[in-house]
């Protein structure tokens, strides 16, 4: 359905034998794929950073709807409050309220979901159709922003964790270079590490200066937590740890 | 050939101007009728081609700036020749195309090679004399109207005046006119004071056609709003705003991104505005802003895939929409090479297919249907067969007749009234 591209993986939740309980799986989905879906974008902003100026309309829609995520993440309450799904419609008609600081614990619990096990909730329409997938990268996988970074980060410092890096940054990689082959290069170069968050990021791209590739994953153990950024900027705050946004300004 | 990015009609239909990927514009003329040859009537044939737009590089920012050709319009005619804006990201430009049927001949410095003679060997005067010659069709730059961008032009428009045009980035709207080039008036400015603070932007401006001091320019978030230049200098502050309340039910993550309306356009009458978002077509009174008048559903049985289409990316994809010449009609692109038109009086609709392959040149159309669940019928096609990679982001309705036309990546393709 969608041509080229890397090959996609059916979210078809009957597929999957190998995931956790199935009573953990029909609770969990709209977290998962609210999560998926706020990794997803936060790619797709760091891959805006082409030789050609990037497509502003494109970086404020994703923006924007990353902001949309991210509020209705920490304007939720108790993680329970995600109704099964024989409830329908009615807890994603209104902001659907998951404490993160539940979340991540529940996650801790049950094993950190990969993206196969996920299927879109009905809130966001979507048909189990086979071609359907998002290969987001698990990388920033549902970490507490609230937390203070050292506990979370060290709780999840995990093989499974790094494994899923792994494949994620593979991912990044070969999305990367089959559009920029010189930007892997920068991927390695030493950069700064102050903290990014998406205002920045779209800041940046406004781009006053150059502009180079701005993507710089920097390995995956476990870096001495950054002091939290001003403000809430939820999952971006994890990104930190782990994919770090370059943006030259 | 490379892919096409903007189809134009000029005003008489008689030309067909289209611009390219690779920065160059190629225009089609309409052949003349003739009994001869009846059935080449009203057929396109190249008329002249030329290279608007190089890359540029901005040493500054150390980005490339794309040849792509956004937009072309065209001026209304006022003598033998025709002129055109056409423009990139950055820059527009305005050619003058013009006919050479004659030639010189009889120069008395140089001989009929172009040589120079020998002036000790002249020993008469005579008058060069005009002499017919193949027709040479030339394009020239008469204005170049750069730096007043910072951000990608995504519309330019001719005022009704025609003197003045505008030129709409995500972020500014500049007055400019047609003989000046080296000062533009800012007209609308969004960019915040802090730029962490954009949320929206302009994705589409328009004069309208027939009061000069009225244009529109849509945004982002769905919204487009009515300006009056008469009000104030800088038009920051709309006269009209024009905003369909969301439906509550239909809310999801991507309600936004598919409510940016990607491309506005008056009805020739200057009574109506049409606004293509990611799903729909809506018709708008001028007189009436708290919604549309008429909204047409171009492809609905994508808005259950909408996660798969901005994983992809096909979710930021910019239709065009056009209104055909009595405003009776309006036409849109989709996915698989099929387009759509539909008539606003009958309420009907029809789906149609750009290919080569599926139907033979001069044969009537064949409707298409997209299957949209359960059985497919035979000659349906089902929605996850649709190719997204053919996508018709540009169409154009002759300003008269009943011809139309279609890019399809890199193919144009012209449709018309079957001839009885």
């Amino acid at each position: 359905m969608f041509g080229r591209g890397l090959k996609r993986k059916c979210f078809d939740n009957e597929e999957e034998a190998d995931g956790p309980p199935a009573g953990v799986r029909a609770v969990a989905p709209y977290d998962l794929q609210r999560q998926s879906l706020l990794d997803m974008s936060l790619v797709k902003l760091q891959l805006c950073h082409m030789l050609v100026e990037p497509n502003l309309c494109r970086s404020v829609l994703i923006a924007n709807t990353v902001r949309q995520i991210q509020e209705e993440m920490t304007q939720d309450g108790a993680w329970r409050m995600v109704a099964p799904q024989g409830a329908g419609l009615a807890p994603l008609d209104r902001l659907v309220s998951t404490d993160i600081l539940c979340r991540s614990a529940q996650e801790q619990e049950h094993g950190k979901p990969g993206p196969e096990d996920s299927t879109f909730p009905k809130g966001f329409k979507e048909d189990q159709a086979p071609d359907l997938t998002c290969d987001a990268p698990a990388v920033t996988a549902a970490q507490a922003p609230e937390h203070p970074p050292s506990s979370v980060w060290d709780l999840d410092s995990s093989r499974e964790n790094r494994g899923s890096f792994q494949k994620s940054l593979d991912q990044i990689f070969e999305t990367l270079e089959s559009k920029n082959p010189s930007s892997v290069e920068d991927l390695f170069s030493d950069v700064d590490s102050s903290y990014y968050d998406l205002d920045t990021v779209l800041t940046g791209m406004m781009g006053s200066s150059r502009a180079g590739p701005c993507d710089t994953l920097e390995g995956f153990t476990p870096l001495a937590p950054a002091p939290p950024g001003p403000g809430c900027k939820a999952d971006l705050g994890e990104l930190d740890h782990i994919v770090e946004i370059l943006v030259e300004t | 050939a490379d892919i096409i990015s903007t189809v134009e009609f000029n005003y008489s239909g008689d030309l067909l101007a289209t611009g390219d990927k690779g920065g160059r514009v190629v225009i089609f003329q309409r052949e003349q009728e003739s009994k001869s040859r009846p059935h080449s009537r009203g057929e396109y044939n190249v008329y002249s081609t030329f290279q608007s737009h190089e890359p540029e590089f901005d040493y500054l920012k150390s980005l490339e700036i794309e040849e792509k050709i956004n937009k072309i319009r065209w001026l209304p005619q006022q003598n033998a020749a025709h002129f055109l804006l056409s423009t990139n990201d950055k820059t527009i430009k305005l050619w003058k195309i013009s006919e050479r049927d004659k030639r010189a001949e009889g120069y008395n410095l140089k001989d009929e090679d172009g040589r120079l003679r020998d002036p000790f060997r002249i020993t008469a005067l005579r008058v060069p004399i005009l002499k017919p010659m193949d027709l040479m069709v030339e394009a020239s730059p008469r204005r170049i109207f750069a730096n007043a961008h910072t951000y990608h032009i995504n519309s330019i428009s001719v005022n009704s005046d025609h003197e003045t045009y505008l030129s709409a980035d995500d972020l500014r709207i500049n007055l400019w006119h047609l003989e000046i080039t080296d000062r533009s008036f800012n007209i609308v400015d969004i960019k915040p004071a802090n730029m962490e603070e954009l949320t929206e932007v302009i994705t589409a401006a328009g004069f309208h056609p027939h009061q000069c001091n009225v244009f529109v320019y849509s945004s982002s978030k769905g919204t487009i709003r009515l300006c009056d230049m008469r009000s104030s200098a800088l038009c920051d502050r709309h006269s009209k705003f024009f905003e369909e309340p969301e439906d509550p039910s239909s809310r999801s993550f991507f309600s936004e991104i598919i409510s940016s309306i990607s491309d506005v356009n008056f009805s020739h009458s200057g009574r109506y505005m049409m606004t293509r978002d990611y799903l729909s077509v809506k018709v708008w009174d001028l007189n009436m802003e708290n919604r549309p008048v008429e909204t047409y559903q171009v492809h609905e049985y994508l808005r259950s895939k909408l996660c798969s289409l901005y994983e992809n990316d096909c979710i930021f994809d910019k239709f065009e929409c056009c209104w055909n010449g009595s405003d009776s009609a309006i036409m849109t692109g989709s996915y698989n090479n099929f387009f759509r038109m539909f008539d606003r009086n009958t309420r009907r609709d029809i789906t149609l297919e750009a290919s080569r392959e599926n139907s033979k040149p001069r044969a009537v159309l064949k409707p298409r249907k997209v299957c949209t669940g359960g059985k497919r019928k035979k000659d349906e096609i089902s929605v996850d067969s649709l190719d997204f990679n053919k996508k018709i982001l540009h169409t154009a309705w002759h300003p008269v007749e009943n011809v139309i036309a279609v890019a399809a990546t890199n193919n144009l393709y012209i449709f018309q009234d079957k001839i009885n």
